[in-house]
């Protein structure tokens, strides 16, 4: 029987505040447990949250980068549930009034735009964190609220997902959105980017939705495109030997790849959702939606194609570029400094990404500064070295942060560019190796290459290639 | 609506709650005359008055994204009943 898998995704980012939803406690991560709590995240009897009204306009900002539909009236209302990662016993979340709805996020899968639509999109405050000791027999958790309060958002999308490659592209997407218009950091190590997926199978050409699957604790993009994977061949499995999919909730497990049943969840009227009267309602108007707008900066589809246009980069260089914003913010300024976008491309795509893989470099926090690779683009042009050495120069420079001249001098990297002295390094050369020589007189070109090398070995990659190549060619014509 | 016992039982295993066979039948009939009180609402013609979830006509209140300080730890921790190293300590969380 041939399926056709549907497939939905619930993202949650953490947004980049400073500060808690509700209160001014701090939102760094990594901290020791619980020294950034206040009686307000910890539910405290008595406590009143006052809304961060920067979380509220990160949470704004997302829902018109995703094309949402934006109601001028917003509240909030409480998610009720008893877990011990929640102090309150309840969740402060939206229910019955979205802050956006009805949006989209196009992707491109093999060069085909598709549209995703988003249901909604909602602020909510984060859980704490439960830690489960490994040690055999442990009969405890524990928990640390550092997180608890931080803002949410939540983005709903529908099912319109077929494959794993849609889903791929549509996390990509999302990520690159949020980066771009810098609501969230989408470090996915540090939990601030988080997915869920709902999969359900169902006969092609059925138009009925079969009963989904959610899969929780997935950890990274490539856990989530597993875990369907998985699941799809699960449900596929059920529904051949004639029995039906159970609604569920599934865990994703790293280390086997493959998940399992949880233990049976509260149905979402058990969450018994009723506006929060903490906290009064949010009114939207047309002045402040606009300057919200005024705010989005070029999203990541649009830059990509003026790359195209505007540099005349292939779509694929493009594509590299924008992938992170910091990248083509990189080579924007660059290229403001020295009008050579293709030249800074291939030292961004290929040489830059290489040594940040390599060196394990935080892209965020490059020593190496715009203007300093436009400077070593300029001494390249010049003559001042050769690309052989350029390459090694810009291997320095993203280690130290030291200007291309300084490199040079310091490593006496200048380019050999006197005639006389790569004359008598040739004469050297020709003289030591006589079969070489007879080998290009009798016609083998590759023997000029060879001895080419060989010059350039004497000077440890100084001297000019384009001067080595006429004098040698020069010279053993003789 | 009525509220049972299953109803009852319901609800105290959402709130994580355990109750006693006495305190289960004084539930029903403390949420029975609670909601029959309630009830008296019904006999009211709403069919045009929206929804109202507050009082106040006040909207937009916000605080700005200012670091504030966090209490000491030894204050976060000193009504919990059981700790460890910073950390509450809680019966186990089975998954
Ligand atoms: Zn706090």
């Amino acid at each position: 029987m041939t399926y056709e898998v549907v497939i939905g995704l619930e993202t949650h980012a953490e947004l980049a505040t400073v500060t808690k939803l509700f209160c001014g406690c701090s939102t760094q991560f990594g901290v020791d447990p619980n020294m950034q709590v206040c009686p307000v995240c910890l539910g405290m009897p008595g406590v009143l949250p006052v809304m961060n009204k920067k979380a509220f306009e990160y949470a704004l900002k997302a829902a018109v980068a995703l094309n949402c539909k934006i109601d001028e009236f917003t509240n909030f209302d409480r998610k009720s549930y008893y877990y011990p990662d929640l102090p309150k016993n309840y969740q402060v979340s939206q229910n019955y009034h979205n802050l956006g709805a009805d949006g989209y996020l196009d992707i491109s899968v093999n060069g085909v735009t598709n549209r995703i639509r988003i249901h909604n999109v909602h602020l909510e405050e984060e859980a704490g964190k439960l830690i489960h000791p490994e040690e055999v027999g442990a009969d405890y958790s524990l928990v640390d609220f550092n997180r608890a309060g931080v803002p949410l958002l939540e983005i709903v999308s529908y099912p319109d997902m077929r494959r794993v490659d849609e889903v791929e592209s549509y996390m990509q997407t999302l990520r690159k959105i949020l980066l771009y218009t810098e609501v969230s950091d989408c470090k996915m190590q540090e939990g601030s980017l988080r997915f869920e997926a709902s999969i359900s199978l169902r006969k092609k050409g059925c138009d009925k939705l079969g009963n989904r699957v959610e899969i929780k604790n997935l950890n990274s993009m490539k856990s989530v495109l597993k875990a369907i994977e998985y699941e799809t061949i699960r449900q596929r499995d059920v529904l051949d030997r004639g029995e039906t999919v159970g609604r569920e909730t599934r865990l994703w497990d790293e280390v086997n790849e493959k998940s399992a049943r949880m233990r049976s969840k509260e149905e979402s009227q058990d969450y018994r959702y009723f506006p929060e009267p903490d906290l009064l309602p949010v009114l939207i108007d047309e002045k402040w939606l606009r300057a919200i707008k005024d705010t989005i900066p070029e999203l990541p589809l649009a830059r990509r194609q003026r790359f195209i246009e505007g540099f005349a980069l292939s779509g694929y260089d493009a594509s590299l570029l924008i992938d992170e914003k910091i990248l083509a913010d990189f080579f924007e300024e660059c290229v403001k400094i020295l009008n050579r976008p293709k030249a800074f491309c291939n030292w961004i795509t290929n040489d830059l990404l290489r040594e940040v893989k390599d060196r394990k470099l935080d892209i965020y926090h490059l020593k190496i500064k715009p203007k300093q690779l436009a400077a070593l683009v300029e001494i390249i042009e010049k003559g001042t070295i050769s690309s052989t050495i350029a390459k090694e120069v810009f291997s320095e420079m993203i280690q130290t942060g030291k200007d291309p001249k300084t490199v040079v001098e310091e490593k006496k990297l200048v380019q050999i560019s006197d005639e006389g002295l790569i004359e008598a390094i040739i004469t050297k050369v020709i003289s030591g190796n006589p079969d070489a020589v007879e080998d290009y007189k009798k016609g083998k070109k590759n023997a000029l290459t060879f001895l080419v090398g060989q010059v350039m070995k004497e000077t440890k990659g100084k001297a000019n290639p384009k001067m080595v190549n006429e004098l040698l060619e020069k010279k053993v014509r003789v | 609506m009525m509220i049972d016992k299953d109803e009852v039982e319901y609800i105290a295993n959402l709130s994580r709650i355990s109750l006693n066979e006495r305190e289960k039948d004084m539930f029903v009939h403390q949420l029975n005359d609670i909601l029959s009180y309630i009830e008296k609402l019904n006999t009211l013609d709403t069919k045009n008055v929206k929804p109202m979830a507050y009082i106040l006509k006040v909207s937009n209140v916000f605080r700005e994204d200012k670091l504030e300080t966090s209490i000491p730890i030894q204050d976060v921790l000193i009504n919990a009943p059981s700790t460890k190293s910073g950390f509450f300590k809680v019966p186990k969380v089975i998954e």
